[in-house]
This record gives C-alpha cells, sequence and structure tokens, in this order.
C-alpha cells in the first residue's frame, strides 16, 4: 500500500510500475483481500482436486476463475464457502485467518456462492425463497406479508424489479439468477460467488448481470465470477486467475494488461486453441439443398402448441444455427427430424426424400444423423461399453451381423479404429459411464458422424464440456460441413452458434421468429429475438 | 335426539378417524421433510402392544397416570422403531421403499408386535384402562354437538390441536418454511444453511412419535384388549390419507373422518339389524382407498397440489 501512496503524491508516471508491483505482491493482497486461500489442498477418492491452490479476491473487484472442467474452480469456490473442507491449507476472511464449518458460517461472514444450477425451491414463491434459512428479523414466526414487503424493499434498493410473490418455478432463467442475487444482497453478502452465471442467459440478461455485478464491485464488495467463456471474462473482470488440473497456473491484471480471450485460453490449456470455425467453409453457391421443412406443426399433449409452423431449409455444407432460450421446443423440434417426435403437421424432406412423423428407421435410413442434448440418456446407453453404443445404430449392417448375430469381432475392430481415429481415450470395453463429458461427446459423434451421413442434427453440442474438447467437437463438425454434410446445431450458447454457423434460425416459443445471416450479424437483435421481441415480418420477409 | 342414525354413525367415524388423523399428520410431517415412511402400520402396532402392556402393567394409582404413562411409551417406542428408518434412509441412504417394509414386517402382524402380544400375554384379559370421556364445559348432553364435540376423549381434543398447530407450523413459521424447502430442494435448503439431515431427522421421528400414540389409541380406546393385527391396515390409509390429502393438513382430517364413517357403517348398520355380509362392509375403506388415490393421482394433480418434489430421495451434499 504504502508504494501506491507514495505514487499518488509524486503523481508521475513513471513510479505507476512499481506500484503495480506492491499491489501485486501475494502478501499484500493478502492484507487487502475479502475471501483468500493459501496453500489450499483437497482430494476426492482417486483425484486430486485442489493442489497447494493460492487464491485472493480483493475488495471492489470482479475477479475471474478460470479453468478447463475438473480444474478444480468448483471445489475450491465450496471449500471458500464451507461445502467443503479442505484438507490442508487456510482460509483468510478480510485477511484475518478463519474456518468456515458450514454454508451458514460463510454467510455469517458475508460470503455468498450462487451455484451454477441455482440453490432455489420452485414451488415457494420468490420472497419465501429469499429469506430461506435467513431472515433479517431473527424471529420463529413466518410473516409472509411482512416477508415479502421486506423483500419487495431490498429489491427497490439494488433496481431490480421482480414480484416476490411470484411463484419461482414459473421464472425465465435470467428472472431466477435476480432472486439468487437478491438472495445473496438481502443477506448482506460482501463476496459474491457465481459459478457460470452466464450459460443460461440471453445476451441482453448477461448485460444486466454485468452491470449489477460492476456496481457491486464499485461498492466495494468482492465478486468472484467463475467462467469459461473467455470474452467475457476479458470484458467484465478485473483481475483474473487460472487453474489448471487443480494447480494455480497463472494471474493477471487485466485493468493493466490488455489480454484476449486467446491468451486467456493459453493459459488454461497450456498450448494455443483454436475455438474460431476455419474461415474456408464447405458452402459452395450452388451447393443442393438437403434439409427442407414446411410448415411444421406440433401440439403437446395438453394441446398447447410446441412448434408453430416451422419453414425453413439447409443446403449442402452449410450450418444452420437455432438459437433460443432452452426450452422453447428445440428440443421438439430437433426429435421431429431424428423421428422421435409425432408431429402434427407439415413435412420434412431429406435430399426430396420425405420422412415420417415418429419413424425413427426412416430417418435414420435418409442419412440424418442426431446428437440429443442429454447425451447419456437419448443418446448413449451409459451401462454399456464404447463398442456396443458404437454399432447401436449400425448392428443391421451387413458388415456388423450375420442375421440375428452380431459379428462382435467385426464391431470390436471398428470399434478401435474409432477410438484412434476421434483420439477417445477409453478401451472399447469400458462402460460409457465412467467416460469423461468430452470422451462421451466424442463417443457419441464418432457414432453418428462415421455414417457419412447426409444431414447432423446436434444439441448443444459442447455443453459441461472443457476447452480442448470443445475444440475437438468443433473441428468434428466443421469438418462435417466441408465434406458437404448440412448441419442443424441447436445451442443455447449465442457465442458458440455465432462462431460456427453459417446462417442463425432464432427460435422463441417453437415459432422461429426470423433467420439472419452469421456474418454481420447484430447479437441486440438476436437476442430481442430469443425473448419473442423481434420483428418477425421484417425477417421472414429478409429470409 | 342424539341417537340418531347420522349421529351415532359421526361420533364413531371420529372415533375410528383419530388415529388415522394423529398417524396421518405425523406422515405428512416426514414426508413434507422428503422421507417416506411406509413402516407406519408397523410402528402403531408396535405402539399398540407396547401402550396396552403398559396400561395392564400399573394396577395401582390413578387411572389417568397408567393412561398417560400407556401413551407416553407408545409414542416413545414409535421414535425408537422410526430411530431404525431415519439411520437406514438418511445416514446410509437406503432406499426409502424397501427399508420401509423390512421395518413393517419386522414390526408388523407377524412380527414384533404379534411377539411381544404373546410375550406379554396380552390378549388374555381386557383392559383395565379406557380413555375416559371429557364432558366439555357441561355441554356434553347438546343436541348433535353435544357427543360429537363436547364429549370426546384426549386423544380426540389433541388430533384437533395437532392439525391446526400442523397447519400453523408449516405455513406462519420459519421452522415450517424450511421443512417445506428440504422437502421440495434439499440441496437449495441446504446451500442456504437448513440443517438437511437434522430436519429430516426430527420430523421423521416425530412421525414415529405420533403413529405409537395413534396405535396406543387403539388399545386404549377402541377395543381396549389386545388382538393380533389391531389396527387391521389403519397404517395404510393413513399413508393414503397423505396423498389425497395433497400433503395438507386440514384435509387429513376430513379424510380421516370420512374414512372413519366408512369403517364404522358396517359396525352400525350391523347393530340396527341390518342384514348384509359384513365382508363387504369392512372392505369398504380399502376400495374407498383406492378409489380415492386414483381419482387424486389423475385428474387432480394439475393443480399445484403435488407431493413434495424431494419425497424419497436420499439427500446428498
Amino acid at each position: 500500500m504504502l508504494g501506491v501512496i507514495s505514487c499518488m503524491k509524486t503523481g508521475r508516471k513513471s513510479e505507476l510500475p512499481n506500484a503495480e508491483l506492491a499491489l501485486e505482491d501475494p502478501e499484500v493482497r493478502l492484507r487487502n483481500s475479502a475471501l483468500a486461500a493459501r496453500g489450499i489442498t483437497k482430494a476426492f477418492p482417486g483425484v486430486v482436486a485442489n493442489d497447494r491452490v493460492d487464491f485472493e479476491v480483493l475488495k471492489g473487484e470482479v475477479h475471474a476463475l478460470l479453468g478447463e472442467n475438473g480444474s478444480g474452480k468448483t471445489t475450491l469456490c465450496k471449500i471458500l464457502t464451507g461445502f467443503h473442507q479442505p484438507d490442508e491449507g487456510q482460509i483468510y476472511a478480510n485477511g484475518k485467518p478463519t474456518r468456515f464449518p458450514t454454508p451458514a458460517s460463510a454467510f455469517e461472514a458475508g460470503i455468498f456462492m450462487v451455484h451454477q444450477n441455482f440453490s432455489l425451491v420452485g414451488p415457494l414463491s420468490v420472497a419465501e425463497n429469499v429469506v430461506l434459512g435467513w431472515t433479517q428479523t431473527r424471529n420463529w414466526r413466518f410473516d409472509k406479508r411482512k416477508v415479502e414487503e421486506q423483500v419487495f424493499a431490498a429489491a427497490k434498493k439494488f433496481d431490480m424489479s421482480i414480484d416476490p410473490r411470484a411463484t419461482v418455478s414459473t421464472l425465465s432463467v435470467g428472472e431466477k439468477q435476480k432472486v439468487e442475487l437478491l438472495k445473496a444482497l438481502y443477506r448482506g453478502a460482501k463476496t459474491l460467488i457465481l459459478d457460470e452465471p452466464t450459460t443460461v442467459l440471453t445476451p441482453q440478461e448477461a448485460k444486466q448481470l454485468f452491470a449489477s455485478l460492476r456496481r457491486m464491485a464499485e461498492e466495494g464488495e468482492a465478486v468472484i465470477f467463475i467462467s469459461h467463456k473467455l470474452d467475457e471474462v476479458s470484458e467484465v473482470c478485473d483481475h483474473v486467475s487460472v487453474l489448471n488440473q487443480g494447480r494455480p497456473a497463472g494471474m493477471a491484471n487485466l485493468r493493466e494488461q490488455r489480454v484476449d480471450a486467446q491468451s486467456l485460453a493459453k493459459l488454461m490449456v497450456g498450448r494455443d486453441i483454436h475455438l474460431r470455425r476455419k474461415e474456408t467453409t464447405g458452402l459452395k453457391p450452388d451447393a443442393g439443398i438437403v434439409l427442407e421443412i414446411r410448415n411444421l406443426n406440433s401440439v403437446d399433449s395438453n394441446g398447447s402448441a410446441k412448434l408453430k409452423n416451422i419453414s425453413l431449409t439447409v443446403r449442402e455444407g452449410e450450418i444452420l444455427g437455432i438459437a433460443g432460450i432452452a426450452g422453447n421446443g428445440q428440443r421438439a423440434f430437433a426429435e421431429a427430424i431424428a423421428g422421435l417426435h409425432l408431429y402434427g403437421g407439415g413435412e420434412i424432406r431429406v435430399k426430396g426424400a420425405a420422412l415420417s412423423s415418429g419413424n425413427v428407421r426412416r430417418s435414420i435410413e435418409a442419412g440424418v444423423a442426431y446428437v440429443p442434448q442429454d447425451r447419456l440418456g437419448t443418446g448413449l446407453a451409459p451401462g454399456m461399453t464404447i463398442s456396443e453404443n458404437i454399432s447401436l445404430k449400425s448392428y443391421r449392417s451387413v458388415t456388423h451381423s450375420v442375421g440375428p448375430i452380431l459379428r462382435k469381432k467385426a464391431i470390436r475392430d471398428d470399434t478401435c479404429r474409432l477410438l484412434a481415429e476421434f483420439d477417445i481415450k477409453g478401451q472399447e470395453s469400458s462402460l460409457v459411464r465412467q467416460l469423461s463429458g468430452g470422451n462421451a461427446q466424442k463417443v457419441l459423434l464418432a457414432r453418428e458422424l462415421t455414417s457419412d451421413p447426409n444431414l447432423i442434427v446436434v444439441a448443444t453440442p459442447t455443453r459441461g464440456l472443457d476447452v480442448s474438447a470443445t475444440e475437438t467437437v468443433r473441428d468434428l463438425l466443421a469438418q462435417a460441413a466441408v465434406r458437404g454434410a448440412a448441419i442443424v446445431l441447436i445451442s443455447e450458447d449465442l457465442g458458440e452458434i455465432l462462431d460456427l454457423a453459417d446462417r442463425i434460425a432464432v427460435i422463441c416459443a417453437g415459432e422461429i421468429q426470423g433467420i439472419v445471416d452469421a456474418e454481420g450479424a447484430e447479437i441486440d437483435a438476436i437476442g430481442m429475438m430469443m425473448l419473442g421481441k423481434g420483428s418477425k415480418e421484417n425477417d421472414s420477409a429478409a429470409a | 335426539m342424539n341417537d340418531l342414525l347420522v349421529v351415532t354413525l359421526l361420533a364413531s367415524g371420529i372415533l375410528y378417524g383419530t388415529p388415522l388423523i394423529i398417524a396421518g399428520i405425523g406422515e405428512l410431517l416426514a414426508e413434507r421433510s422428503g422421507v417416506l415412511n411406509l413402516s407406519v402400520e408397523g410402528i402403531m402396532l408396535m405402539g399398540a402392544a407396547t401402550a396396552f402392556w403398559t396400561s395392564q402393567s400399573i394396577t395401582e394409582g390413578p387411572s389417568w397416570l397408567a393412561l398417560t404413562a400407556a401413551i407416553l411409551v407408545g409414542a416413545f417406542v414409535g421414535i425408537l422403531v422410526a430411530l431404525i428408518l431415519t439411520f437406514s434412509v438418511i445416514t446410509m441412504r437406503a432406499n426409502q421403499v424397501v427399508s420401509g417394509l423390512a421395518l413393517l414386517i419386522f414390526c408388523g402382524p407377524l412380527g414384533l408386535s404379534n411377539y411381544l402380544g404373546t410375550v406379554g400375554n396380552l390378549a388374555s384379559s381386557t383392559g383395565q384402562h379406557r380413555l375416559p370421556k371429557l364432558d366439555l364445559f357441561g355441554l356434553g348432553d347438546l343436541a348433535v354437538v353435544g357427543p360429537l364435540i363436547f364429549n370426546q376423549d384426549v386423544l380426540v381434543y389433541f388430533s384437533w390441536i395437532l392439525t391446526i398447530g400442523a397447519g400453523f407450523y408449516l405455513t406462519k413459521t420459519r421452522a415450517g418454511l424450511h421443512l417445506r424447502a428440504v422437502g421440495e430442494e434439499p440441496n437449495a435448503a441446504d446451500a442456504m444453511g437448513v440443517n438437511v439431515v437434522a430436519y429430516r431427522y426430527f420430523h421423521t421421528l416425530l412421525g414415529g412419535a405420533l403413529a405409537g400414540v395413534a396405535g396406543a389409541y387403539y388399545s386404549l380406546s377402541i377395543s381396549v384388549n389386545w388382538v393380533n393385527n389391531i389396527t387391521a391396515g389403519a397404517g395404510w390409509i393413513a399413508i393414503a390419507l397423505v396423498i389425497l390429502a395433497f400433503w395438507r393438513p386440514l384435509f387429513v382430517v376430513i379424510g380421516a373422518y370420512l374414512f372413519g364413517v366408512v369403517t364404522s357403517l358396517g359396525f352400525t348398520l350391523q347393530a340396527l339389524g341390518f342384514k348384509l355380509p359384513a365382508e363387504l362392509f369392512s372392505s369398504l375403506p380399502y376400495l374407498l382407498t383406492l378409489f380415492a388415490v386414483i381419482l387424486a393421482s389423475g385428474r387432480l394433480s394439475k393443480f399445484n397440489l403435488k407431493a413434495p418434489a424431494a419425497l424419497g430421495l436420499p439427500f446428498r451434499r
């Protein structure tokens, strides 16, 4: 701190580096920290999640914690909030050594964590959720009216518009996130930890969130921001710490250094990463139409529409991104093409051949490959081996069976070849359940892509995958497009769609709100369409 | 006027409904915490046997003392039996259905309760203590409401207070809010600093105590003797009631009295000289249960009247 003060006095620019050095000194950072860890080690059976990790977040700082899946980010944060106890090491709150035996004891110290899959009770109201476990007045009575007033006042104070009486399960994801933030603010949190908060938000919602976070930091509170969206990190965070396989792999002060997404990725993985799609797309101007959908309509069992009048085409080598907030008919749309969903009206053609509603075999024979969102449910059978899973789609072919008898050896050989080709870490006889998310996804892609499909329907293909697995999966899709397959890419991650797709169709409430070219697409416009507020007339005319 | 068939029916409906309310509210609290206790019937039998044994053993002193001791023993035994279940399903995270059924068989008419009845030679004599009717404010002779409301025994009044208390507890106290959260989203409740394991233990044990008391009601008020399988499936009806009542205490009372009336219908009509097969009437409550469960699970589930989301699921942080 002395260095900083002296530099302020002299006000000479040449002093700045020294001052910054002083601030970067671990001892100084520890003294000024809101929350810090020194030498944290935590082992779970078979894996060391944290290995002598040092970490600290200063007051008034938005601090990003970056790392691949399994790098120990979440474990570290759970230790910092009393969910786990460290095997070794020390936690510091406000620079003083402390212990958090339970989550409640971390609340007392003003530390609050917003978990990735929220900690909300759906059937309860917003107000009830906010006061759960803690109320401003320590009273055994629960006065619903009074609590609603308190929560309303708190929301107003932090400029959040939210109805305290609304049932949480009826809220959108963005609103649920607001409830989580409100919980933290209501409790007077001084340090806020957010575990991948933006994965499910629209761009607008994410922007609002960032504004709230910046405001909290300006008010002197500390924010820890776990993410693997690198752009976001360089945009909103002051400081970044990187974990790699449970070890601290580096940190940077983003206010001082311009660090772009590419170099952050390098810090995380330890090598250069290409997340962007290769410039050479497979799209030729005269490419033939592969997928043609006309007036696809579907209603669910309650009689409300799931899909409304969807018409679109996808050509050879083209990647069409379907953007939208989860649960807006994406699943029904994908499954209609794959033959898993019975639709009411409309027509789906693949290379001219009409598919029939709810007929999976017909779709497979037309050359449709489907990589569903729940890869361990619809996609793969987790209790079966890799080779059994690989043969699930091809067991009827002459190379893999004689009549009802499977040709085990041929299947095994094929599987071994695919394991090598797709760089899957696992034996042909290992159970799919035992694979990491990335390897399981590669098994699924291996099965779907080797049939040389005309059309590939993929849903959130990189969800939950780490940076290198994401890179591989995206490469595989791009290569398939270059080979001439048409690809329908359904994703909640707009960044992914912008990176990969040639055109973007936005779906909301089962309806295509508009189709735009990915090149030069305006994120704000897409975000509005995701919320169903786009001007449909204009876009359908443009498309 | 108080000899009218309707009054007689309602009065015996209250008599048979009371143990259903007490056991049902206990099961409701356990289920609201996320623990499905299928051994209610077994716990009731244990409560009935041990309470009767206690009341028979105390031959000196005032009757109320023996009865109080008997009820407390029933409750205590209920807690002990439920403790086996809680340890199994909460601490060891065993399957709740399997654990509940195993415990039921262990305590049931082919198990420990029958053994206690044999060892204690309970069936040999009729009971010496019966829960007395309290003539509240001397209003017991009033037309209709007299026998129904002002002339009941202490556990009937207890069941009413219990229902109102449970309703108040669930909606108007912080602990009740936490209980609901634990049954719906235990991980969220845990993240908010609620002790999920403690809540589940407490409410399942409380449910056990109440089931024990409900069992004691059979051997201290309804029959005042001991026969093997004295509760004859009432524990199962209590579990069904909780589902039918959509986990709401007040509905448990309505359902319990409906079942009570149906149960007593056979006895009452027979006493009046109707010649109808007894089997038909004794099967009525179970038929009604089946019918009501089907009704409840189908059409009505659209309203926000669902089971606690975490019911039957073990909690792991």
